[in-house]
């Protein structure tokens, strides 16, 4: 049950924050952790490009993530 | 002290080790860090200019080795974390296992993120120096760092450098005796160290904690699967410090961070990519391969060593006889051969390689990366596979092997198939631009445009055929930076020097093949018994055969054979049309077999002879 505030980050639209309420498991969510992104973070939505592909940003740190995983992202918009 | 302990022990359990590894006594000093953090910089300073450059056995991981004093100078690839979930990451791993010293830099601007990295060697007990890097930029961003704080929440010595302007490599230099064992986690440290009898090292237990199969497999063990907690420990740790020693003023925005996302964007991300390419094609396609390369082999190669070889051969062997056409004759393995490899060779592969290593170093290719990352998804790829594309145009086999920084296997065959398929390497390219530009216009835009519909088209069909999905994309875009013109001419250096290492016997092997079947009249059998089929069904002068048999030996080596054969120019786009789709070069099959495995090798193997025949004949049923 995903209350109706959170959207995966796929939907959310350039130039918003947005605070991280889960990642996926695995090697995404290891990767993610080394470049300093946890649960409960806030980042903001450096892009959106067509099909979901998004770059999200915290602080100077830029990641792009693609759309099946951007889709797997749960954030609640701040 | 329980380091000594912990290094005596090291040396007992190696059971495996790589040959680039030395066994020298010398102590050894290896610099670790992130991508792009400004390590190779330190390195050139540390080492000067003797150093030995080789790929890690199986990988194309480069590893830099030179001398520092009495020390053993190691440069790594940059890993965001040790482990073992690809080359860079295992290769970075063994070398730090056996580090006495490592110099680990980190970029300063994005300190939150690298010192995940420090953390984790820490926590491996190793005796470290921490260089924050990029000061220069530290400054400008209006960042401030409470170094001495910092020191003491790690619990090594710390140094600040702009290093590519040399400012604190002195003060680094005096610090490397003064290395120490960062502040140790008490839980953590005596958990390691009940391992230590199963494991023999503090940092390798490390790893079995976290889950490393590679290193619990090693010592005939279980890894451990505590990977998720320690790593939220570990990221909560470095966070707290970071909040206690960073002092910032609001992120501005600097021209180069809106270039960089300028490049993401669609709209202004095509046009850049678009004049990129221009560019590179001006330089590669225009300056070198037409005007350089036109001037070097005709007039260094055809006119001055041609000449001079023949009439110094023609001495001891009449020209006409078996070994002299095979050594002498039209396609010599001394005339032909040496032209094509130092003239034409050579020039082009160093262009492309300047070019390549440039945008690496720009920070370019992680955005066009994300930027086509939807488009390549339809081919069952993510937008990291943008990186063994465009080596393709470099050099297939090599961008065959680079199919290795893809995730899963399905992706691994996709992209090799693409590549061995539709993608011309440089050489081949470059002979292929110069037969379009005679033949017009029109026939290159019917080439290029059967060539994407090939490219398209493979890739749907095997994301379709194939079981599975394609990984996500998931990348740090570093920060765009103006490139370091002699990090780029080392880099560059060192690649051309590599690829002509390994092309070279294959091209003096082919040409021999080809001048022994002219030699024996096979060449003519050859060309009579394929005739029918290259003059009725590719409507080709007969003579194209003759490429055709080059072409097996070095796809390039086939374009080549098309130069001197008479066609109009339709019969020219259907000859490119076949040559490109056609099988790829002996090196890059044999690559592929090693790489795929004999089973999907031989289906694309088949699979290029078939399709460029069938593709090929369409096309001149349709044009000639």
């Amino acid at each position: 049950m995903t209350p109706k505030s959170h959207i995966p980050l796929s939907k959310v639209k350039k130039g918003s924050i947005v605070r991280i309420i889960t990642l996926p498991d695995g090697l995404a969510r290891t990767q993610l952790i080394r470049f300093g992104i946890v649960e409960g973070d806030l980042v903001k939505c450096l892009e959106h490009l067509p099909g979901g592909t998004i770059v999200i940003q915290k602080k100077r740190q830029e990641i792009a993530l693609g759309s099946k995983l951007s889709h797997k992202i749960i954030v609640i918009i701040n | 002290m329980p380091t000594n302990e912990i290094n005596h022990l090291e040396h007992h359990t190696h059971i495996e080790k790589s040959p680039i590894i030395s066994d020298s006594v010398n102590p050894k000093l290896v610099l670790v860090g992130n991508p792009n953090v400004g390590k190779s910089v330190v390195f050139n300073y540390l080492s000067g200019i003797y150093v030995d450059v080789s790929n890690f056995p199986g990988t194309t991981v480069e590893i830099t080795k030179g001398k520092y004093l009495h020390y053993e100078v190691y440069d790594t690839p940059g890993i965001y974390g040790v482990s073992s979930f690809n080359d860079e990451e295992r290769v970075a791993r063994d070398i730090i296992l056996e580090a006495d010293i490592i110099i680990n830099i980190v970029d300063g601007v994005h300190i939150e993120r690298d010192l995940f990295l420090t953390q984790q060697l820490i926590d491996m007990g190793k005796r470290i120096v921490v260089v924050i890097n990029f000061m220069d930029e530290i400054k400008k961003h209006h960042i401030k760092i409470d170094i001495a704080q910092l020191e003491k929440s790690l619990g090594v010595p710390i140094v600040t450098t702009t290093a590519i302007k040399k400012e604190g490599l002195k003060e680094l230099e005096q610090l490397i005796d003064k290395a120490r064992q960062g502040g140790q986690n008490k839980d953590l440290h005596l958990k390691l160290h009940n391992m230590l009898n199963s494991v023999g090292s503090q940092a390798e237990a490390l790893l079995v904690l976290e889950g490393d199969d590679y290193t619990a497999n090693k010592h005939g063990i279980k890894p451990l699967d505590q990977r998720e907690q320690l790593y939220i420990d570990r990221r909560n740790r470095v966070n707290n410090i970071v909040n206690q020693v960073i002092e910032e003023a609001s992120v501005r925005k600097h021209i180069t961070s809106l270039i960089g996302r300028w490049s993401l964007n669609t709209i202004t991300g095509i046009p850049i990519l678009l004049g990129v390419l221009y560019i590179a094609y001006l330089f590669i396609g225009k300056l070198v391969a037409q005007d350089l390369v036109g001037f070097t082999e005709s007039y260094f190669g055809n006119e001055l060593w041609e000449t001079w070889i023949r009439f110094a051969v023609s001495d001891f062997i009449t020209p006409t006889s078996f070994l002299g056409t095979v050594l002498i004759g039209e396609f010599g393995v001394l005339t032909m051969t040496v032209t094509y490899l130092l003239f034409l060779l050579f020039p082009l592969v160093f262009a492309f390689y300047i070019t390549l290593s440039f945008l690496e170093d720009t920070g370019y290719l992680p955005r066009l990366a994300t930027m086509v990352d939807r488009s390549m998804n339809f081919l069952g790829l993510n937008g990291r596979a943008i990186i063994p594309m465009i080596l393709g145009f470099g050099c297939v086999s090599a961008a065959t092997i680079t199919t290795r920084l893809l995730a899963s296997e399905r992706e691994k065959t996709i992209a090799t198939a693409i590549l061995q398929f539709a993608i011309p390497c440089s050489a081949q390219l470059a002979v292929i631009t110069a037969l379009l530009m005679g033949a017009g216009f029109k026939a290159l835009l019917i080439y290029v445009f059967v060539i994407v519909l090939v490219f398209i088209a493979i890739g749907t069909i095997l994301n379709k055929i194939l079981k599975g999905e394609s990984t996500p994309l998931l990348i740090d875009l570093p920060p765009i930076r103006v490139p370091r013109m002699n990090n780029v001419l080392q880099k560059t250096t060192v690649r051309t020097f590599s690829f002509m290492k390994e092309a070279t016997p294959w091209f003096f092997f082919g040409a021999a093949v080809i001048g022994t079947m002219e030699a024996t009249g096979l060449l003519q059998v050859w060309q009579k018994a394929l005739s029918p089929f290259t003059e009725h069904w590719l409507k080709l002068p007969p003579e194209a055969t003759t490429a055709f048999v080059m072409g097996l030996v070095r796809r390039d080596f086939g374009a080549a054979g098309l130069y001197d054969i008479a066609m109009d120019p339709m019969q020219t786009v259907v000859a490119l049309v076949t040559i490109t789709l056609f099988v790829p070069c002996i090196t890059s099959i044999l690559i592929m077999y090693k790489e795929r495995g004999w089973k999907t090798a031989t289906i694309i193997w088949i699979g290029t002879w078939i399709g460029s025949f069938t593709i090929g004949g369409i096309v001149a049923q349709i044009i000639v």
